[in-house]
């Protein structure tokens, strides 16, 4: 006669906080960098004063909705 | 493991902001097209006709290469979310947690913002008030996402006490009532006065279908990925680590 046996579901491991700050920070940091350019019509302004940086990517900022002119 | 799941990150976010591309440039083009012709004709906004850079490369290098930078600077955070969640609030597969967060950070990163202030294409907002538009996006952005990852945080704190379910209920509620009372008090623009009405909700509907395409390739690629990468990192016994913080699992999927 066999008996039903509880099988513990398994559980997922969670990642210890330590290993992924050193990760955060640079990966922050840099992420922020990125979106300023895609996302701000300010770097029209500030940042390459010539507007290349603006006008390349400006149909993209334009349809993911982020304010332009 | 960090860096694994960072890769991924960032591959499932090149992916997601490629095929947003492609269908930001099938359906949002037109569009875009359309209003470039009618604020030129008013001839009061700016002149799109004599820039450095031509509207053919705008609209084509220009809209992939965003999409692509928005892609992975967005895939690698989301990994780190990720991270941060997995394990944390119960017993569910890596792909469930990434596709409750990519819901999750499509609400608070893209639709309520988005809300307060709706995309406007080419010629529906003044000039003028560009960076007045830009400052209140960002002040909400951030406030969104800073109640969106208060909430998060308290969960971990609460859900072994009130139960996933009621946890998630207030702090849901709470978060919503932060964002609304935000968005009220922060500053409006009414600017697109005898812009097409039409033309405008258009253009609305397909930016808003740009980040839902994108969120949605993101965190079913990345849920893929991580899967197959954290498949062996389970233990078989019930609690999983002390630190885990979740109390009873809300339920497997």
């Amino acid at each position: 006669m066999t008996q039903a046996v509880a099988i513990p579901a398994p559980q997922p491991v969670s990642i210890p906080i330590r290993e992924i700050l050193p990760y955060a920070v640079l990966v922050t940091v840099l992420a922020l960098a990125a979106l300023y350019f895609v996302s701000t019509d300010n770097n029209a302004m500030t940042l390459m004063a010539e507007g290349y940086v603006h006008e390349f990517l400006h149909d993209g900022r334009h349809l993911m909705a982020f304010p332009c002119h | 493991m960090m860096r694994t799941l960072l890769v991924r990150g960032l591959l499932a976010g090149l992916l997601g902001g490629v095929v947003a591309a492609v269908f930001a440039y099938v359906v949002g083009q037109p569009l875009m097209d359309a209003a470039i012709e009618i604020e030129e004709a008013a001839a009061h906004g700016h002149d799109h006709g004599d820039e450095l850079i031509g509207r053919g490369v705008q609209s084509t290098i220009g809209l992939l290469v965003a999409h692509a930078a928005y892609g992975v600077a967005i895939g690698g955070l989301f990994a780190l979310l990720f991270a941060l969640a997995y394990g944390r609030f119960g017993a569910w597969s890596p792909r469930a947690y990434a596709a409750v967060l990519a819901a999750g950070a499509f609400l608070a990163v893209s639709l309520v913002p988005f809300l307060a202030y709706p995309a406007n294409p080419p010629g529906a907002g003044e000039g003028a008030s560009v960076n007045a538009r830009t400052g209140a996006y960002f002040g909400l952005l951030a406030i969104s996402v800073v109640a969106a990852g208060i909430a998060l945080y308290v969960a971990t704190r609460l859900t072994g006490r009130w139960g996933g379910w009621n946890t998630g209920i207030c702090l849901t509620a709470g978060y919503v009532a932060v964002v609304t009372v935000s968005g009220v008090l922060l500053p409006g623009f009414e600017e697109a006065d005898g812009f097409p009405g039409e033309l405008l909700w258009d253009f609305r509907v397909a930016a808003l279908g740009d980040l839902v395409v994108f969120w949605v390739v993101l965190g079913v690629a990345f849920g893929a990925l991580a899967q197959r990468s954290l498949a062996g990192h389970v233990s078989a016994s019930a609690p999983a680590t002390g630190r885990a913080g979740g109390g009873a699992p809300a339920g497997r999927r």
